[in-house]
């Protein structure tokens, strides 16, 4: 049963093959089994998960036959969830337990979904390698030395080793892409306002954005259906319909136009990983696309912007965490400073620690405009150059990431190294576009993926593409040994 | 231009990050190596170009003002370090 | 040597919206403590504000008011920093792009010149909770009912010569936001706060001096007495040969001092940015009409027509503009008189004592508006004299008849004006004083108006008041020229 896509699910559900009560139980067994060599889930909620299900086993049987409707999956750590820890991987939210529901939590649950629980990432999503977890590192399935990506690792490493069909993530930097890419999954960050972020805690306001982490396109439609739409609760959300996801999946290719940006291919880049990337594009021409070089020529500026305005808005985002009225509060503390000082410093990790100081000092009088301003005017260089290319084309590829993942600790003591990670994946965050990410073969084993990137609301054409090439390869069906 | 360790203490308190001072030289030696990444950005021409704040250029869209919120000072506190008399406390704020 | 002081205000006044100004929760004041604070107040992580629309539209209604230009598109910014009884670790607040530009208001002053004070800008933001200093265990308690309240800060050009001025000005700026119904000016509560910037510099310098900023001062007369104090302070230390430091300073009311707040003294450094959660607001011009055609009159325009349409001397319009209250109050008692002399006269004259020393507001009086129009009425149409009406109000005040016409009739203090009544009494007094009829009518012209007084004055004693004095001097008269 774990090893059945969404889609499929449903249909088992509906031919009443499978209870949702039954599956959930197979999948919270397999969870026991299998998540100690992985460190995926932080909290695992059985008893929560037993009483979704028999809830949507009980409107099945009233006759509702939504496609979610008894559907297992698991959120990433940082969606609050009322009455469950929600601790975003920090110790600083260890003895979080959220008053209130995240709205894609709510809009999940009211679809039927089963939560099963609350999934490691990297601490604040802050990081590429799920490292960074107060909880400890989360291991890639497909070779348990390696890291899974960040930061949604848990989320990746889950529903690769088929724990879970499907997970909640969110991406700030490529935070879904990445470890999707690391774990042969789809994973597709919307564009900006498509998610509401409301009970998402927040890493950096301007880029996060929630998404699903798959097995299939098909099934990311699925869930970003459920997930997507305007929310009131928050003042950057879109109110503009959500597009019929599920029915864009099959329209054909035929005189799609796929840009290829030069700079994607430079130096930095694994050859085999390219090798990969043309093997994808040669396919997706068989499928009728048409092919053409095209220039983003400020993405070689996109990490240092990246890494001016996500840290200077992570900042003061993670100012709220002061020991005062909820979370982490160090022992008697003498007096205001040393609450603020010792809560703070000992309730964030190392990481985390770095970027607030990165930010603190971007903003500080005197820095802003040569840091804050600055990186913001780089913005929108970054998206003046994909409104220019998507004048051209229809959607552009390329590799998801630079490498395959790495080994366990290997970056863990070079933030900067880790941070060039990110290279192929921040622009899409800078610029607010959606982008997609799905597996497109193997080097030395482990997976590695290709992004696909569309313009504002295209979300559909991306899925499509996705799922097209999906109908004509089948990497993405491919299982990790022992899982 | 590099921080020094005076540097990073300050933008520490700021941030009201308590440091230890074994930490401060690594702290000091990464932050610089962030700033040198950080630093490429200042050979970009960005002249007469206006700062993007959100991807999306929307505006702000407005709430009726209407009370929607209800007592739930119980549940919150419950999750708090610190209460008493439904305040929460905190080491003494001197004026 | 003779010193100038140099005064701006920031005035923060809380709008009176239902509810704050990112969150749906009550804004009311005085609740349990905690009780008015939800997910988003308390700073909850994961929660995001949204702007009421309220808030912007009694921010609007003040740019109008005071002829500002109001911004097309405003940017929300965080101030970051750390303190108890700001949940966030920011407040949000506007920075480069406020809501309403310059501006200015115009002041009277106690001797009658009109004098224009600039206003520099006034933005939104949200207000931070309260602590609380009563000792929990060497511990401070915090309240975030009021966290997210909004607030309008209202910033002064630094065009205020004296403490004298600053009262005046905050006096109008806190009946302009009365005017406008946007905040309820309750400064014992905390609806209207003040921080003053002072400084001296010799008289004739161009440049000013240091400032010190005295934070949240909560009465008029505190104002006064706060900056007199900081005055008296600056030109002491400077003439000692000291220097003005810039610092934040608090007012001691008790001690009727000024002392330096040095937890607040280490250089703040805000880091002000966009706030990432909000949007840019966009105020469309259609907006900007509709609510330039919801305006009230203000204080302004309504002491300019009490002139002209009422006739009230500049004094007496500006007493009667200066809160919507009383200029209500004295246009119905206008509108039921029809005597706008009359009315003014009343409201400012016995009205006003009576107000005063019982510490009423207009809006508490005992006396309603009809009921004193009611009796002006009676004076005008010879009812009751002057000196009576003054009998009928406080009784009226007591609470002694629902009318002036009720008082009148219980009390019987009905003016007599029947002339054959009023002969009979005259009668009587001449015949009582035949001595002095003699001496009168013996005198000279002169002699005879002061003499004729006392006639007056017997006549009236006579008749316990209530002979219509202007029948009593003319049959008078006649008698005594008789």
């Amino acid at each position: 049963m774990h090893r059945l896509t969404l889609a499929q699910i449903a249909r088992g559900l509906a031919a009443k093959d499978f209870s949702a009560v039954e599956l959930s139980e197979a999948l919270l067994a397999r969870i026991g089994q299998f998540d100690p060599q992985l460190n995926s889930f932080i909290t695992v909620t059985a008893d929560q998960a037993r009483a979704q299900a028999q809830a949507a086993d009980a409107r099945r049987a009233a006759g509702e036959n939504g496609a979610l409707l008894g559907a297992p999956i698991a959120h990433k750590d940082l969606f609050c969830t009322q009455g469950v820890r929600t601790s975003c991987a920090s110790k600083i939210l260890d003895n979080f337990v959220s008053p209130y529901d995240a709205t894609v939590v709510e809009k999940l649950a009211a679809a039927g979904c089963v939560s099963l629980g609350k999934l490691n990432m990297d601490e604040f999503a802050m990081g590429s390698a799920n490292e960074s977890s107060h909880y400890g590192p989360v291991r890639n399935p497909w070779n348990t030395e390696c890291v899974p990506g960040g930061s949604s690792g848990g989320s990746a490493a889950a529903v690769a080793a088929r724990l879970i069909p499907a997970a909640t993530g969110s991406d700030t930097g490529g935070s879904i892409r990445q470890p999707a890419a690391l774990t042969n999954l789809t994973g597709i960050k919307p564009t900006y306002g498509r998610v509401s972020r409301w009970g998402m805690i927040a890493y950096a306001s301007s880029l996060d954005q929630g998404g699903p982490l798959a097995r299939t396109a098909e099934d990311c439609a699925l869930l970003l259906g459920a997930m997507a739409g305007f929310d009131p609760k928050d003042s950057t959300c879109v109110d503009q319909p959500v597009d019929d996801y599920l029915a864009a999946l099959n329209r054909p290719l035929n005189g799609l136009r796929i840009g290829l940006p030069r700079e994607y291919f430079g130096a930095g880049l694994d050859p085999r990983l390219s090798d990969a990337v043309m093997a994808c594009v040669e396919v997706l021409k068989k499928l009728g696309a048409t092919v053409r070089e095209i220039g983003l020529p400020n993405m070689q500026h996109a990490i240092p912007a990246y890494y001016v305005i996500a840290p200077a808005e992570a900042s003061s985002n993670l100012s709220r965490f002061d020991g005062v009225r909820f979370g982490y509060r160090c022992e008697s503390p003498v007096n205001l400073e040393d609450l603020y000082k010792r809560s703070r410093g000992e309730g964030f990790g190392a990481e985390v620690k770095r970027r607030i100081m990165v930010g603190t000092y971007a903003l500080s009088a005197g820095y802003y405009d040569a840091y804050y301003l600055k990186a913001q005017k780089i913005r929108r260089l970054i998206r003046s150059d994909f409104i220019g290319a998507f004048q051209e084309v229809d959607v552009i590829l390329g590799p998801t990431t630079p490498n395959p993942a790495w080994k366990l600790g290997e970056k863990s003591s070079d933030p900067i190294a880790a941070y060039l990670e990110d290279i192929y994946t921040i622009t899409a965050n800078l610029a607010g576009i959606p982008g997609l990410s799905m597996p497109a073969g193997f080097v030395d084993g482990l997976p590695v993926g290709v992004q696909l990137l569309a313009p504002y609301f295209q979300e559909g054409r991306l899925l499509n593409v996705a799922h097209q090439y999906q109908q004509a390869t089948d990497w993405h069906q491919r299982a990790p040994e022992g899982f | 231009m590099a921080l020094e360790r005076s540097d990073v203490e300050k933008i520490a308190h700021l941030a009201r990050l308590g440091l230890d001072d074994a930490e401060l030289p690594r702290t000091t030696e990464t932050l610089n190596d962030i700033l040198g990444l950080i630093d490429r950005m200042q050979a970009v021409d960005t002249h007469g170009i206006e700062p993007l704040a959100h991807p999306l250029e929307a505006t702000q869209r407005l709430r009726p003002d209407e009370v929607t919120e209800s007592n739930r000072r119980d549940a919150y506190q419950a999750i708090a370090p610190a209460v008493e008399n439904g305040l929460y406390l905190v080491p003494k704020v001197i004026e | 040597m003779q010193w100038e002081t140099v005064i701006g205000l920031e005035i923060h006044a809380q709008l009176a919206t239902r509810s704050k100004i990112f969150s749906g929760s009550a804004t009311t004041f005085g609740a349990e403590p905690n009780t008015q604070a939800s997910l988003i107040d308390l700073g909850m992580p994961g929660t995001l504000p949204v702007l009421n629309e309220e808030a912007v539209r009694m921010a609007v209604k003040f740019g109008l008011a005071i002829e500002a230009e109001i911004g097309h598109t405003n940017v929300f910014a965080r101030k970051n920093y750390f303190y108890p009884d700001l949940p966030k670790g920011y407040q949000t607040s506007q920075m480069d792009k406020p809501i309403v530009g310059k501006g200015f208001l115009d002041i009277t002053l106690e001797d009658g010149t009109v004098k224009r004070i600039g206003i520099t800008r006034a933005h939104l933001e949200e207000d931070a909770g309260k602590s609380l200093h009563e000792d929990f265990h060497g511990m401070s308690g915090i309240d975030l009912n009021r966290a997210g309240t909004p607030l309008l800060e209202i910033v002064s050009e630094p065009d205020i010569r004296s403490a004298k001025e600053a009262v005046a000005y905050v006096k109008a700026i806190h009946a302009l936001v009365r005017y406008l119904g946007i905040c309820d000016g309750n400064m014992a509560e905390g609806s209207l706060r003040c921080d003053c910037n002072v400084s001296v510099r010799p008289k004739g310098q161009e440049a000013f001096g240091t400032r010190a900023e005295i934070k949240n001062v909560n009465s008029f007369r505190f104002i006064e007495r706060a900056i007199n104090h900081e005055v008296q302070r600056q030109i002491e230390l400077i003439e000692d040969g000291g220097k003005v430091v810039q610092e934040t300073r608090l007012y001691d009311p008790n001690k009727d001092e000024t002392r330096s707040m040095r937890s607040k003294e280490e250089a703040n450094d805000y880091r002000y940015f966009p706030c990432p959660d909000l949007l840019p607001v966009v105020i469309e011009p259609g907006f900007l009409d509709e609510v330039r055609a919801g305006l009230p009159e203000l204080p302004g325009e309504k002491r300019a027509r009490f002139e002209r349409e009422h006739g009230l001397s500049a004094y007496d319009a500006n007493v009667l503009s200066a809160s919507r209250e009383l200029a209500d109050y004295f246009e119905q008692v206008q509108q039921v008189c029809g005597d706008a002399k009359l009315a003014a006269n009343w409201v400012m004259g016995e009205l006003s004592s009576l107000l005063n020393k019982d510490n009423l507001e207009i809006d508490r009086s005992p006396v309603s508006a009809a009921q004193l129009g009611g009796m002006i009425l009676r004076i005008k149409d010879n009812t009751i004299s002057g000196k009576i009406a003054k009998m009928v109000f406080e009784a009226l005040a007591a609470g002694e008849g629902a009318s002036a016409d009720a008082v009148i009739e219980a009390k019987g203090l009905k003016q007599v004006t029947d002339s054959g009544a009023i002969e009979a009494v005259l009668d009587e007094v001449l015949a009582a004083n035949a001595a002095q009829v003699e001496q009168y009518r013996a005198s000279d012209e002169a002699k005879r108006a002061k003499m004729f007084g006392f006639f007056v004055g017997q006549a009236m004693k006579a008749s316990k008041g209530k002979a219509n004095p202007g029948q009593v001097n003319e049959l008078l008269k006649k008698k005594l020229e008789g």
